[in-house]
């Protein structure tokens, strides 16, 4: 085969199988995706029956257990609003009242929202902070 | 001392202007002794960043809390091993180790350079020292090591417990060598294209440095890995986090550096990819670490805002449109001095092999910055979690390792149907009978077709491994004749880049082959216990057999011993424990802050084997104490003030004596509430856990790490110089007999 059609053959295939990868991330990631919603945000844009990655920290003094339930509050970083969350699976160790987490949330039946199995990440302590924000 | 550490700082910041300035004057105007005092300057700035250095950890040392971050990060507590390491748990102290390590790493590979490629060496110079003063200005002016305080805490904050932890010793520091390595590469790329001069030269001083960057930055990730499965108490070591992510990026775009290297030096092809990568990869080193400091990202490391951000991205800004504007400028000059011959040849396996682990990076980079992405597009952050990344990363890992399998058996420029037969015969049917075995074997892996894959694809690679090493050791053999292992000593010496390769390789396999056990095959179960209760997991019977505690001066611990059994016959006994040390938060009382949970950590107990692991962790609620701890709180709340003041009105010694008393009765109040975890236990949350082959992870690690030595060791001088004398100007096809390569 001539050498440039060959060359024209591999670049085709190579942009298409780009192209491919591109266009399954784009639809990946946003079918996929779970917003992520603070508890001032949860409270006022949050349907039931949807899931959300609620971001924030844990208020201090609220974190109780039932059973293998973990009950805790979650505080909006920026205001005064914090909302209940019932959860179950693993707690990594650095979790505890005033430190920064996420976890994956779905409306329950009170107000309390019901945190997804094993959905529970938080704040590393090798993350470095700005004094002023810690 | 903190005054001379920040004047030492300043003196750097100092230094590194001038040697910028110096390097690009010597550069312009061809004076050599411009050029040679920007170099000096990089050792200048080696020697004041050391010294900084130095009296940061010695403040650590002394528990001088007059230095802001040793309050904030240390205690007199702190065992000495963890007060040397706690320097870089800090922002300030982090930011100083960067500096330090990159005019160390820079020194050295000038120092090296100092009579070779005398034309891109100073504006690589300039670059290296761009990049100190951009660390040092961030100590200088916005997280200063060297700040204090008038008055002076008596204690400090001590380390997170979960920074109590050996890995914490060599973890940062590997990644920061290995981040600070790849700007080298980097800045001699940008010399290189500025100059104009796009050989092979550049690559060759640089190599060394490019494939060190490779193995710190892979060894810090995988110790990340290790800490992460062992003190984090969730039973993972990849979580695929933002900071993971942003360490893994730069090393696999490092990865196709160091393969598609070797078509440039061979053929004198891919030198736009090259450059490409080369530049790419000192960009993520630097978005890696801006990543741990933004808070951009929520996740598991990277929450809370910080004001090195718009310092990071100017400077993430001007190395993108930088290595751009060089790429297209110089595109001429990067013209490739040959073609592709064959699809089927070492070139091509190269270069596919480049091109999964770009898309790797691009796949990990996407979904790391979709909820920025998404937020710029919708206004609303979206996150996409771990299930995001396996339909992408686990097809194109198994093509990796497919291809790791295929390149060191197939010949350069183009295949033949007697080099396929010969090298390919004996690794295709070890892997198709590992597949075959899998498949047949009762309670076999047959229902995981992507691990069963990777199994088989992982046999293929060992057995490619293995038969080019055995080979190697015939041909040596048949002209030495030593014995099998003083033979396969002197082919692995003289051949250190090949088979340091062959064994990445292996060890590459043997990892994923752990990664994918694991991942697929791992049963876990979370349940409450009292002593003598038992849970089932996957087929073992846990048994809790009785509580423990212990108390030290630094950490009361309650734990369990767990008894493993499977099928009636006794397989382990472990034991975890949660260790509280004590908290610096006065709400939580005298008598509170020796049972603060959000002051401990987990102990794992694990039995590990190379089939599968034993994972447990303890969950202790310590709410039982409460009704105790807040009673003892109170006594001591009323009572301690009381011999205070009865103490500050004694001679030195008596007070000493008063207050050792009063310390005392509160170390017995504590003893006695905590003994109350074994006298009268309650339920306890257990995680357990069975997890096949983690082993093999560790294992693959420490090979990959081997390999990684073995390739970055310098051949003898003597060896080299018969190299050279004896290359060929092209590589045979096939080599009956490898080739001795120069380092």
């Amino acid at each position: 085969m001539d050498p440039s059609r060959k060359r024209v053959i591999r670049l085709s295939v190579a942009l298409a199988a780009a192209l491919l990868l591109a266009t399954a991330l784009v639809y990946v990631s946003f079918t996929a995706g779970t917003k992520e919603f603070t508890a001032s945000q949860l409270l006022s844009q949050g349907r039931p029956g949807q899931t959300y990655e609620l971001a924030g920290t844990v208020l201090l003094g609220s974190v109780r257990h039932d059973g293998t339930s973990l009950l805790f509050k979650i505080r909006d970083p920026k205001l005064d609003v914090a909302v209940p969350v019932s959860y179950t699976g693993i707690v990594p160790d650095p979790f505890a009242g005033g430190r920064a987490v996420m976890v994956a949330v779905r409306e329950g039946a009170g107000t309390t929202y019901i945190g997804q199995q094993n959905s529970l990440t938080t704040k590393c302590p090798s993350k470095y902070q700005a004094a002023a924000a810690s | 001392m903190a005054i001379v550490g920040r004047a030492l700082l300043i003196l750097a910041l100092v230094v590194a202007l001038y040697g910028i300035g110096a390097s690009l004057f010597g550069a312009r105007s061809g004076r050599r002794e411009w050029v040679d005092s920007g170099r000096r300057a990089v050792y200048a700035l080696a020697g004041l960043a050391t010294l900084a250095f130095a009296i940061l950890e010695a403040a650590f040392l002394r528990s001088d809390f007059t230095f802001n971050v040793v309050a904030e990060h240390s205690s007199t507590t702190t065992p000495t091993f963890y007060k040397l390491a706690a320097a870089w748990s800090s922002q300030e102290g982090s930011l100083l180790l960067w500096v330090f390590l990159l005019s160390v790493w820079s020194s050295l590979i000038l120092f090296l350079t100092r009579r070779r490629v005398r034309e891109i060496a100073p504006y690589a110079t300039a670059v290296l020292l761009g990049f100190g003063a951009f660390f040092t200005s961030l100590a200088v002016f916005f997280a200063n090591p060297f700040a204090t305080s008038a008055q002076a805490p008596a204690e400090g904050a001590g380390l997170d417990p979960l920074l109590l932890h050996p890995s914490m010793m060599i973890h940062p520091p590997m990644l920061y060598s290995g981040y600070t390595l790849l700007t080298i590469p980097f800045a001699f790329a940008v010399g290189a294209l500025v100059t104009g001069r796009l050989g092979a030269e550049w690559i060759a001083v640089t190599r060394r440095f490019a494939l060190a960057a490779w193995l710190f930055l892979g060894i810090g990730i995988l110790l990340g890995a290790r800490w992460s499965y062992t003190e984090l108490g969730w039973g993972g070591y990849w979580a695929w986090d933002p900071v993971e992510n942003a360490a893994l990026m730069p090393w696999l775009c490092i990865t196709a550096f160091v393969h598609s290297i070797m078509i440039q030096e061979k053929r004198g092809m891919l030198k736009v990819w090259n450059a490409s990568l080369v530049l790419g990869s000192g960009t993520l080193s630097i978005l890696g670490t801006f990543l741990v400091r933004s808070g951009i990202l929520n996740s598991i490391h990277a929450f809370g805002a910080s004001t090195l951000g718009v310092p990071f991205v100017s400077l993430i800004g001007a190395m993108v449109i930088g290595s751009i504007f060089l790429i297209v400028w110089r595109r001429e000059q990067l013209r490739s001095e040959a073609q592709l011959e064959s699809l089927w040849s070492r070139e091509a396996v190269f270069l596919f092999q480049n091109l999964v682990l770009v898309a790797m990076v691009l796949v990990v980079f996407w979904i790391t910055f979709f909820p920025l992405i998404s937020q710029a597009l919708t206004g609303t952050k979206v996150s996409v979690g771990p299930p995001a990344f396996q339909p992408f990363v686990v097809p194109l890992a198994l093509i990796l390792v497919l291809l790791s399998g295929i390149g060191p058996i197939i010949a350069w420029r183009r295949v033949t149907v007697a080099n396929l037969r010969r090298g390919f015969a004996l690794p295709i049917v070890v892997g198709l009978v590992t597949l075959i075995v899998l498949l047949v074997v009762p309670g076999g892996p047959s229902s995981r077709p992507f691990a069963l894959a990777m199994f088989a694809l992982g046999a293929f690679v060992l057995a490619g491994v293995a038969q080019e090493v055995w080979r190697g050791v015939s041909a040596r053999r048949a002209t030495t004749h030593d014995a099998v292992p003083l033979a396969l000593l002197g082919l692995i010496s003289r051949n250190r880049r090949r088979y340091g390769g062959y064994t990445v390789h292996a060890g590459l396999a043997v990892l994923l082959i752990g990664v994918a056990a694991s991942s697929s095959f791992k049963h876990s179960t979370d349940v409450l216990l009292s002593p003598g209760q038992t849970a089932r997991v996957d087929g073992y019977t846990v048994r809790y057999v009785r509580p423990v505690e212990a108390i030290t001066s630094q950490k009361i611990s309650f734990g369990a011993v767990l008894n493993v059994s499977k099928g009636g016959h006794h397989v382990t006994n472990v034991t975890t424990t949660r260790n509280y040390y004590p908290s610096q938060d006065p709400s939580d009382g005298l008598i509170g802050k020796f049972f603060d949970s959000a002051n401990s950590d987990s102990a794992v107990g694990l039995d590990a084997g190379p089939l599968r692991d034993i994972w447990t962790v303890i969950n202790v609620q310590t709410t039982p104490l409460d009704s105790l701890i807040n009673q003892g709180n109170n006594v001591f709340a009323a009572y301690a003030p009381q011999v205070m003041t009865r103490a500050a009105k004694l001679p030195p010694g008596q007070a000493q004596q008063a207050m050792n008393g009063l310390w005392s009765e509160r170390d017995l109040a504590v003893a006695e509430i905590a003994r109350r975890f074994v006298t009268h236990p309650w339920q306890t949350e257990f995680l357990l856990l069975v997890d096949p082959m983690v082993t093999w992870i560790w294992l693959g690690a420490l090979i990959i790490a081997g390999g990684g030595f073995i390739a970055l060791w310098p051949i003898p001088v003597l060896a080299r110089r018969r190299t050279r004398a004896a290359k060929p100007a092209r590589p045979p096809a096939s080599p009956a007999v490898p080739v001795r390569e120069p380092a």
